[in-house]
């Protein structure tokens, strides 16, 4: 690993110690060597990326002023626009469509002088939890290539994992930024709904959607979430409340309430050393003065279900636009109309697709709208305001990540429920809206795969969640 | 739920979407478990629970009517699968007989 820090490549710049054109070198080298086997890159920008560098160096020599991000070095999640450069959600219905403007997020790090090296390998359409769905073939884990590396995100994980760039973008809709960065022993978060703009975020789920940072520190995570945050006319759901900066994250030094959920730990599926290792955290948290309290979560069971019905309703809705007409693939066998619709979605989408379009629509049609759909906005409703409920009471609620560790390649494709339960604990966040951060706990005994704990704050409550994150990050190095 | 073909042609004819041989007997069966699984949600009493549509703080977001190109005609059919220099060229769209 080159750089762990932004902080150090700032003042290794400053010092000459290295150049930015040196850094891409770096990284790009770091693809040339691992991106064969692991897959995370799905195009790689060099000659781009070089020029871009030496730009900077250009101006860095002449004392001329640069962004705030000169000299980071980052990947994009494949369902992200960069004008001029493909995006393809890894679905071959997108094979070779071109962005026509950059989204928002991304913009707002380009205009501080960060440098975009590739785009990076996920599930398609950011559907899966293991980057086994994806049409350009999985993604690895840099700890042991027989293990998925989690998903949607998984080549924004393992990019950064493997030091291919320094750091990634990644989406999260139902935990696809927070448990990749689990199995890869990375820093990865969710920000609130509607904290960073959608715009030029291919969609699945709009009502959970969010753009997120992975990154090997939470400072570098609060910085990169923090210049991507704020209101964007182009997404009328962007929060409008001003974004105070989060750097630098103040010591927490008050004695904090953290609620963790018992009914987690004691969950059927819940690996034993990962209970172990998050005991251990608490009851550190506890010996430094801070009171935690386990309480009763009793929606465990209806999180899951809850979270699939209204986001493969949105999905349904969402994914009509793949029409074969306008852009995207068009099957050759086309004859009509109608043909043209079947035929290019039915070739152009995966297995994992279709199926959450299928559910999607079951649950959207007039018969079943009730009793499925109303029924799960309702059920996220009292998600949200038990939530918010907690939220009042306690500063944080800490859970593990995931409660298994990243799990082998094949293992669980062959049942999607199984699959499903992998999103057991990073669902709640995002159905409540309320930010949340996973950052390393530790390794397994089973070998060495990286697990992580999760910490989930109160809606727009990012600076005091990356705080929190960096004074447990301490605790646990 | 017991989910049958005809339910899976239904559904495949509304999402554009073709299932045969094996496909549809595997998608008969995902979704009669998927569903079943989102059946756990029938043990939460939501008696008198407004169903969450919105999770967005804005509250009417408003702005000016303004006239403003920002995506040209060339944009527009950069990515199209086939086009002329002025329009999307798509398969005929009226038939003579339906099918």
């Amino acid at each position: 690993m080159l750089y762990q820090s932004f902080d150090q490549i700032k003042s290794d710049l400053t010092a000459s110690k290295i150049s930015v054109e040196k850094l891409v070198n770096h990284y790009l080298s770091q693809i040339e060597l691992k991106n064969s086997e692991l897959n995370a890159f799905l195009e790689v920008y060099a000659d781009e990326a070089k020029q871009q560098a030496k730009a900077i160096d250009h101006k860095i020599q002449n004392g001329e002023p640069t962004g705030s991000l000169a000299g980071l070095v980052i990947g994009l999640k494949d369902n992200l626009c960069y004008q001029g450069h493909h995006v393809s959600a890894s679905s071959k219905i997108l094979e070779g469509f071109e962005s026509q403007f950059t989204a928002t997020a991304v913009q707002r790090l380009l205009n501080e002088d960060a440098i975009v090296i590739g785009r990076l390998n996920c599930d398609e359409f950011a559907m899966g939890a293991s980057n086994e769905n994806s049409a350009y073939g999985n993604v690895k884990n840099a700890a042991n290539i027989q293990y998925v590396p989690g998903g949607s995100s998984g080549g924004s994980a393992v990019a950064v994992q493997s030091d291919m760039c320094f750091a990634a973008l990644g989406s999260d809709t139902g935990g696809s930024i927070r448990q990749p960065a689990a199995f890869c022993g990375q820093v990865g978060a969710k920000p609130t709904y509607g904290k960073i703009s959608r715009w030029g975020l291919l969609s699945y789920a709009s009502s959970f959607d969010q753009i997120g940072a992975i990154t090997h520190t939470v400072t570098d995570n609060a910085m990169l979430t923090e210049l991507m945050a704020g209101y964007d006319e182009n997404d009328a759901t962007s929060s409008q409340q001003e974004v105070s900066p989060y750097l630098p994250l103040q010591n927490m030094d008050r004695k904090l309430k953290i609620a963790y959920i018992g009914d987690c730990l004691n969950h059927e599926g819940m690996d034993a050393e990962i209970k172990e290792k998050t005991l251990e955290l608490i009851s550190d948290l506890k010996t430094k003065g801070h009171t935690l309290t386990e309480i009763d979560f009793p929606y465990l069971d209806q999180m899951v279900p809850c979270y699939y019905v209204l986001t493969t309703a949105e999905a349904s809705s969402n994914l009509a636009r793949y029409s074969g007409l306008t852009f995207g693939y068009r099957s050759s066998n086309s004859t009509d109309l109608e043909s043209t619709f079947t035929l290019s979605r039915t070739e152009g989408f995966g297995p994992e697709v279709k199926r959450r379009i299928m559910l999607g629509t079951f649950v959207l049609s007039s018969n079943h709208y009730d009793a499925y759909y109303t029924k799960a906005q309702k059920v996220r409703q009292i998600i949200k305001q038990k939530t918010d409920d907690i939220l009042k009471e306690f500063d944080f609620i800490l859970l593990p990540t995931t409660s298994t560790p990243a799990f082998k390649i094949g293992e669980k494709s062959a049942n999607p429920i199984a699959m499903y339960l992998a999103d057991l604990f990073t669902v709640q966040a995002p159905l409540a809206g309320n930010p949340a951060i996973s950052i390393p706990l530790s390794t397994h005994s089973i070998d060495n795969m990286p697990f992580g704990i999760q910490l989930i704050a109160a809606r727009h409550d990012e600076k005091g969640m990356f705080e929190m994150a960096k004074y447990l990050e301490d605790i646990i190095q | 739920m017991k989910i049958d073909d005809k339910k899976i042609a239904e559904l495949s004819h509304l999402a554009k979407l073709s299932f045969e041989g094996e496909e549809k007997e595997a998608i008969r069966k995902d979704l009669e478990k998927i569903t079943g699984f989102c059946e756990l949600l029938n043990e939460v009493d939501t008696t008198g629970v407004e169903p969450l549509i919105y999770l967005s703080d804005n509250v009417n977001v408003l702005r000016e009517d303004q006239v403003k190109q920002d995506f040209t005609k060339e944009q527009a059919l950069k990515n199209a699968p086939k086009a002329d220099s002025d329009f999307f060229r798509v398969p005929k769209v009226i038939n003579t007989a339906r099918n």
